[in-house]
């Protein structure tokens, strides 16, 4: 038996690896994602005060920060008693939280995917990413560059720092827009709804050219869960929780998310640290499902937004009306949403409640607080229990990527078995496995791996030559 | 293209902030580009480091491999940056420290809300956890520390452009932020 591994899974948010274990036929036997990263949040943040909360808890995720923000904002709302935010502080959030996927939608396709994409996933090592996109196809990557910094600058207005700000606090905001920065962002968005069109455009392009391989790639058939808004529409900020199954029939709808606790439980792998979520109705072998930008387009009805409503409409063709299965069509529904966000953006900026307004409301402190919002990869949950002292006494955190682990898992199998299985190993082909991880744009978040063997045995030295810290590994190593 | 500056970046338990953070540069990420080639990085599918200019760390140590990639970095790079507060002083993820390691996993393994099957992940494919989390200056020697969470992209930007130019980099007071 031999194994083979991927280490680090490049292009993605995080870090994991894929192993593989090839019997002497070449046959594989085994493909496993696993993830690293424990960090033990849930943890540490217990005994903290739950205003801190929505600051502390998006240093999860860099590229999405505003998502966890804005998760444990509305957990502190409820913590709050806040039943209805004042308009500006729903609006302001709401902008916030588009110009947020449009940033994160953009770093994946144009900055981490798009050279899979335009290049093949067999193209030369040292060529294959964004610094060849921006060699080969410079107006590309200018639109992807500005396209993400469009979206990092209406965070940088809404929430005071591009990266980790501070806009949302329980029970509302801490600020609104001047006219200043509102002006500011309008000047260019026809432009970015423009590119958001063309950003479409490539991606139908690529896939049109080899319409089967593409449909055919890491196929799998799984449940979405998603969020939608009350009329069915594609919902990102708020909305109750609908579950599709692969066979197209609704399990659930418009489910409060304050009980999803009784929809969702989670299992545990001795291989990763991800836990693997699953509906309980259907149990651990049934149950796993997908969520993030593809079961957002297969759950909902319609997309409010004109130009995203149309694309949408092509998009459901593809399976004529069924839900779209095949897993690059991440990338697809990916750039449709990007496009919505823009378009919302430019139907929300010119909005007077974002100018001025009440910022906060407040009721009667409660001690559970869930906060459920849909982050660019997908549902988000966050939960905190507090005290009377409202610090924080139990958190339960379900990240998206979470949410695709058994996805993923089914995915680099899938691609293990049609490209791999009984061929020589070569690097193009291992690429093809990231390039379905890829497609989820997983946030593996941090840990890093090297190549090779695993010591048994670790001293921690410092620069001295002092022990800091050592750790024996117990369980066998198989190489 | 012998004569372009080599970079290498990576993140160790950090959450990528930092790395955003230089994309933050926006249009100049352009420029950088026609000056630097990227090594070992998340933005490349180059899986092991070669010997470079400049490492760029993102993270604080945590795990086994984080100690033997940072201890790469150190080997490989002629100048080592420790990028963000988690690099500098252990930053949020340092916050366990406050706890066992040990407890840490049970919350999230054995006590955490809707379980199935409660159990610690022990594989072997897992990288050992370290009992504590340490900057990054504790393990290595580091070059220059960039402070904040994360550094804003003009103080990252213009580190690297007097390091491109063969000055001695300054940091303006008014980049930095405590937050
Ligand atoms: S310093 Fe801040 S932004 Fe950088 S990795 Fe750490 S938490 Fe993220």
């Amino acid at each position: 038996m031999t194994r083979i591994c991927i280490d680090p899974i490049s292009r993605v948010e995080g870090h994991g690896k894929i192993t593989l274990q090839q019997n002497k036929q070449q046959v594989i036997t085994q493909a496993r994602l696993h993830i690293a990263e424990f960090r033990g949040f849930e943890k540490f943040i217990q005994g903290r005060p739950y205003w801190e909360v929505p600051v502390l808890v998006q240093r999860l995720c860099g590229i999405c920060p505003v998502s966890h923000h804005l998760a444990a904002a509305k957990a502190g709302d409820m913590l709050v008693g806040a039943k209805q935010l004042t308009p500006t502080a729903e609006k302001m959030r709401r902008l916030m939280h588009f110009g947020q996927v449009l940033q994160s939608h953009a770093l994946h396709f144009f900055h981490l995917s798009s050279p899979d994409l335009l290049f093949g996933y067999d193209d030369e090592v040292r060529h294959r990413n964004i610094v060849g996109v921006i060699q080969d196809f410079p107006d590309l990557a200018k639109q992807g560059v500005l396209l993400r910094k469009y979206g990092q600058e209406v965070i940088r207005i809404t929430s005071g720092k591009r990266i980790h700000g501070t806009g949302a606090i329980p029970g509302g905001i801490n600020k609104c827009l001047t006219t200043d920065d509102r002006d500011f962002l309008l000047k260019d968005i026809d432009q970015i709804v423009e590119w958001g069109v063309s950003a479409v455009g490539i991606f139908k392009k690529i896939f049109y050219e080899h319409a089967d391989y593409h449909q055919q790639f890491a196929r799998i058939e799984s449940n979405m869960v998603s969020l939608v808004r009350a009329d069915g529409a594609l919902e990102l900020y708020d909305g109750g929780l609908r579950v599709r199954s692969a066979d197209n029939r609704l399990l659930f709808d418009h489910q409060n998310t304050n009980n999803y606790l009784d929809l969702i439980n989670e299992h545990v792998e001795s291989w990763s640290y991800m836990k693997f979520p699953f509906l309980k109705s259907l149990g651990v072998e049934k149950g796993w499902y997908r969520v993030g930008p593809l079961a957002r387009m297969n759950n909902c009805d319609f997309i409010s937004t004109p130009l995203a409503q149309q694309e949408r409409q092509e998009f459901m063709k593809l399976n004529n009306g069924l839900p779209v299965q095949f897993t690059l069509a991440y990338h697809w529904a990916r750039l449709i949403e990007l496009l919505h966000c823009a378009e919302s953006i430019r139907e929300l900026l010119p909005d007077t409640d974002l100018l001025s307004g009440e910022l906060t409301v407040k009721g009667d402190m409660q001690q559970t607080g869930i906060g459920v919002i849909e982050a660019p990869r997908g549902t988000l949950f966050h939960h905190y229990e507090i005290n009377e002292e409202g610090l924080v006494t139990k958190a339960n955190l379900i990240v998206s990527t979470t949410h695709n682990n058994q996805a993923m898992n089914e995915s680099i199998r899938h691609v293990a078995n049609q490209y791999i299985s009984g061929n020589e190993i070569t690097e193009p082909l291992l690429n093809q496995l990231e390039v379905a991880v890829r497609a989820y744009d997983p946030c593996l978040s941090c840990a890093t791996h090297a190549l090779g063997q695993m010591p048994l045995e670790v001293n921690l030295l410092d620069e001295n030559g002092l022990i800091l810290d050592k750790k024996i590994k117990s369980s066998n190593y198989a190489g | 293209m012998p004569d372009k500056i080599k970079i290498a970046t990576t993140s160790l338990a950090g959450c990528f902030g930092c790395h955003m953070s230089l994309l933050d540069i926006d249009e100049k990420f352009i420029d950088l580009v026609e000056l630097v080639e990227f090594d070992r990085s998340p933005l490349t599918d180059i899986k092991k480091i070669s010997d470079c200019d400049i490492g760029l760390v993102e993270g604080a140590v945590a795990n086994s491999e984080n100690v033997e990639v940072l201890r790469d970095f150190r080997k490989h790079c002629k100048t080592l940056i420790a990028v963000g507060a988690c690099a500098l002083n252990g930053g949020i993820p340092a916050m366990r420290n406050h706890f066992t390691l040990q407890e840490c996993l049970e919350e999230s393994y054995v006590d955490g809300m809707g379980l199935d099957n409660p159990g610690i992940p022990d594989d072997a494919e897992l990288p050992m956890i370290l009992n504590r989390v340490y900057p990054v200056q504790q393990v290595v020697k580091v070059d220059y520390v960039l402070p904040g969470c994360p550094p804003p992209a003009e103080m990252i930007w213009n580190v690297l452009s007097a390091l491109l130019e063969g000055r001695e980099p300054v940091i303006n007071a008014r980049d930095i932020h405590y937050d």
